[in-house]
């Protein structure tokens, strides 16, 4: 069927809603990258096989959505139309959610989510602290929504937006809106959307192409793949208005080859938009026509710079080239071509359905709107959240994140992925903006927030996101493939007790130089966690360099292990645990430890149960 | 006037140093810079080749204020209006360190250690490897673009990167006409004067330049530089 009206189109949707019974009984089994590794599959299988077996099959919706974002408590399971949300669900829990809910509508209270603070077992979503303080504007749907049916996107009012704009607004009324908005790219630069897309259009030549940068290559970072597995429709239907407002007719998602999914559910989404003619040949009867393909990139971090994506989409090795002529004039096969993150084609259907009136009050002067992270590392809550932008990283990682684990202290957060700063603790109550994380030292990137606690070394965190960035670099030029070669020596040098005093000011000219004359983003950001972490934390520099100690404990070189006399009990748990065999003592005696053998594994520090042996 | 409505042939006015000067609307800013006479080193670049932008050796200022900024001169296209420095501090001293980094490398190239002693660079801080190879892909170029063969190409990425034939076989497209061996700037000259210690060749080395240290906007377009009496025939 295909659809060639405004009004067709809201027929579709009336009858898709009509025929939707609000009481109907529907589970969602959230499918996410996390809750896939703890084991959702099973899960939503039990739960066909029980629905099944009971006779429920007609009568009950099993749907397996997209990320909810909670991803620390999965496999999360909600079952609606109470919205009684279950975590940690395991297949064995099946029967009884079958049973009490489904049957009986009663919660099933041991997988209710327990507040940690207050003890209370909560029902909703929404009573949980995690979810409270979010703004979900594009990651929200994916708990209703079944991302293979686009009947769930135009139910919940999806490609109302095309609609509108194919039908009531000329091209540059659109950019207009987009502009007034205050969107800017989700992707790392943060470049006014708007300003782009006009740029894109304005530029001589009848060939010009939208591109989706799917290639999101940050190490932990699941945003944009959570989007185009949870809800790959917004993004087609962002691309599509956005080459109507353009003037392209042809568009392409570039999606790393590691996201399976994201790239069936995609394919299953172009397919299904274009036999409803909301793709293809002369889109909603409105004579303008647009096509996208799918692109699968192969997966180096280098390949979501703009211009290496663009090599990568002709067949050319991934590698940036200068950008001196914009990609919006001279991009793929040098037509004007307008390259967009994710995320940022996903806000766009909100705000034409919204109005940027409304969307530019969400958010601080110069960032608006809400932006997706990735919060992960040492904190209580990991997962995906989406905030509005302006709120700080203290209500991020406590309020929302639930704080760090072990009552441990937090010691930094480093945002925008493997090139951020980390930001120390005395500056977390910074609001989350483009320019503010700038100023100290990083930048809001694609949304990767890495949490660190005190036992964290920030030299061997410099160290490892240079070392990164170093396999990483495509190569090209000489400060990026040899300034990130010296900067991985002269750190691992300080790691490893071989640092010099003279070696902090190297650091500091090199990273000039990274930053200065660098080919393309991935050099001039490169140094940002270096910098930030001597800039911030000098003092744990010169504690490796001058004193020969690794304040954290982490380098392994800098530390020794000895036993307490005084604490040993002379149980033997460590003796019999250590692999090497460096430890030594008769039973119910303190026991020795033979430094000259010890590998420094640390398995004895942490299987004492006596707090007797030390870490110097 | 923007750059795309200007007929063909109308010159670009821009900023040379301070100086107002014109250059062909095509050309790129190490084209027009060369065409007045000034110095900049370079070492990926090749009058009859694609630039390609990679050893950043050309880097020059551009902007003023807040919008200052360093960019690769071979790549760049000349702008209306656009003010650029060849010489200033900042350009110098990424010039070294750039170079720097290369020695390190590549001890062994005469092209190399000429370049310190022009650019009076007098340390290297960092350990020598001994390397053949600057990685600056002229040969591929050559290869492909004046001999149209595509004999050679790179492989690997980023450290691991290097220069090879495809699969790392005895190319069937080569046919031996050493034109990658004759423009490459790493193998065509052995410097005699490095030890293992040294890397720097000593026997270039130079004396503390006479003229200004500081050179932005300055007005200086000897080359050879009268005060500093030094022509690249003094170095040797
Ligand atoms: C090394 C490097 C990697 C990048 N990786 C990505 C990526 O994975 N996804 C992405 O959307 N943008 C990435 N970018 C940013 C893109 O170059 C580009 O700015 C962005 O896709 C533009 O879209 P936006 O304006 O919507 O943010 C990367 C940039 C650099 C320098
Ligand atoms: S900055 Fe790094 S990644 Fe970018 S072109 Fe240069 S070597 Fe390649
Ligand atoms: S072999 Fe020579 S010409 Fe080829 S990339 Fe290496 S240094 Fe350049
Ligand atoms: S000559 Fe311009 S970058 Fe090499």
């Amino acid at each position: 069927m295909r659809i060639s009206s405004v009004k067709e189109l809201d027929e579709l949707r009336r009858e898709i809603q009509d025929s939707r019974d609000p009481d109907r009984p529907r589970i969602t089994v959230c499918g996410g990258t996390g809750c896939s590794a703890t084991g959702c599959k099973g899960v939503a299988g039990m739960l066909r096989v029980g629905l099944k077996s009971r006779e429920l099959e007609g009568r009950v919706d099993l749907s397996v959505t997209g990320c909810h974002g909670f991803c620390e408590c999965g496999p999360i399971v909600i079952v609606y139309p109470q919205g009684i949300f279950y975590q940690r669900v395991t297949p064995e829990d099946v029967d009884e959610i079958i049973t009490e809910t489904i049957e009986h509508g009663k919660p099933v209270e041991r997988l209710l989510y327990r507040d940690p603070v207050t003890g209370e077992k909560k029902i909703h979503e929404t009573d949980i602290p995690f979810y409270q303080k979010q703004m979900r504007l594009t990651i929200g749907n994916n708990t209703a929504i079944d991302p293979a049916s686009i009947s769930d996107y135009l139910a919940t009012g999806g490609y109302s937006a095309l609609a509108k704009v194919l039908y009531g607004m000329a091209p540059e009324a659109v950019i207009e809106e987009i502009k007034r908005s205050g969107l800017r790219g989700r992707g790392g630069g943060g470049f006014p959307t708007g300003v782009k897309w006009e740029s894109t259009r304005n530029a001589p030549g009848d060939i010009k192409y939208v591109i989706c940068n799917a290639d999101e290559g940050d190490p932990g970072a699941y945003m944009d793949r959570s989007i185009l597995e949870g809800n790959p429709h917004s993004v087609l239907e962002g691309m599509i208005i956005g080459a109507y407002a353009i003037g392209s007719h042809e568009g392409y998602v570039y999606v790393r080859n590691e996201y399976p999914l994201a790239v069936a559910n995609t394919a299953t989404a172009i397919q299904q938009a274009r036999e409803l003619g909301l793709l293809g040949e002369d889109i909603l009867g409105s004579g303008f026509s647009f096509d996208i393909r799918i692109n699968r990139g192969g997966g180096a971090f280098v390949c979501g710079e703009s211009t290496a994506l663009m090599a990568s989409l002709e067949g050319k090795p991934g590698e940036p080239r200068a950008k001196y002529i914009h990609t919006s004039e001279k991009g793929l096969w040098d037509m004007p071509s307008n390259l967009n993150n994710v995320e940022t084609w996903a806000n766009v259907p909100l705000i034409i359905n919204r109005g940027s009136q409304w969307y530019s009050r969400i958010g601080t002067e110069s960032s608006k709107g809400t932006k997706v992270f990735s919060l992960v590392g040492k904190i209580n809550n990991t997962g995906l959240v989406e905030v509005p932008m302006g709120i700080t990283l203290r209500e991020i990682i406590f309020d929302i994140g639930g704080g760090i684990p072990g009552g441990r202290r937090l010691k930094a957060v480093q945002t925008g992925g493997p090139s951020g700063g980390c930001i120390p603790e005395a500056l977390i109550d910074l609001p989350v903006d483009y320019e503010r994380l700038a100023e100290v030292g990083s930048m809001m990137g694609s949304g990767g927030m890495i949490v660190m606690d005190e036992n964290t070394c920030m030299v061997d965190i410099a160290r490892y996101f240079t070392s990164f960035l170093q396999e990483e670099s495509c190569g090209k030029c000489v400060p990026c493939r040899e300034g990130l070669f010296r900067l991985g020596e002269i750190l691992t040098d300080i790691t490893q007790g071989r640092g010099r005093m003279e070696d902090l000011p190297i650091i500091e000219d090199l990273s000039e130089m990274l930053k200065d004359a660098s080919l393309c983003g991935l050099g001039t950001t490169a140094a940002n966690p270096v910098m930030s972490t001597l800039n911030y934390f000098r003092d744990e520099y010169v504690a490796h360099i001058r004193d020969g100690k690794c304040p954290a404990g982490v380098c392994r070189e800098l530390i020794a292990f000895r036993i307490d006399r005084e604490k040993c009990t002379g149980c033997g748990v460590c003796m019999k645990n250590c692999p090497s065999g460096a430890i030594t003592g008769e039973k119910k005696q303190t026991h020795v430890l033979n430094t000259e053998r010890c590998t420094k594994c640390g398995i004895c520090y942490d299987s004492c149960r006596f707090d007797a042996v030390k870490k110097e | 006037m923007s750059e795309k409505n200007r007929s063909r042939g109308e010159m670009v006015t821009f900023m040379l140093n301070g100086a107002r000067v014109q250059a062909d609307p095509g050309s790129s800013l190490l084209e027009a810079i060369r065409f007045y006479g000034l110095d900049i080193p370079t070492l990926c670049y090749d009058e009859g080749l694609t630039p390609y932008g990679a050893c950043r050796l050309c880097v020059v200022e551009v902007g003023s204020g807040k919008r200052e900024k360093l960019v690769a001169s071979c790549v760049h296209p000349v702008r209306e209006g656009l003010e650029v420095r060849t010489h200033s501090n900042r350009v110098l001293k990424t010039r070294k360190m750039i170079l720097e980094l290369l020695i390190a490398r590549c001890p062994g190239s005469k092209k190399l250690q000429d370049m310190a002693s022009e650019l009076e660079l007098k340390e290297i801080k960092f350990r020598p490897l001994n390397d053949d190879c600057i990685l600056c892909g002229l040969c591929v170029r050559m290869c492909e673009e004046q001999m149209a063969a595509r004999a050679i190409g790179f492989a690997g990425r980023g450290r691991d990167r290097y220069i090879t034939t495809p699969f790392d076989m005895t190319s069937e497209e080569c046919r031996k006409c050493g034109a990658c061996m004759y423009i490459c700037p790493a193998c065509e000259l052995r410097c005699q004067g490095t030890g293992a210690e040294t890397v720097l060749c000593s026997g270039c080395i130079n004396t503390e330049p006479v003229c200004a240290s500081r050179y932005d906007d300055a007005m200086c377009f000897m080359v050879p530089c009268l005060s500093c009496v030094r022509t690249p025939e003094d170095v040797k």
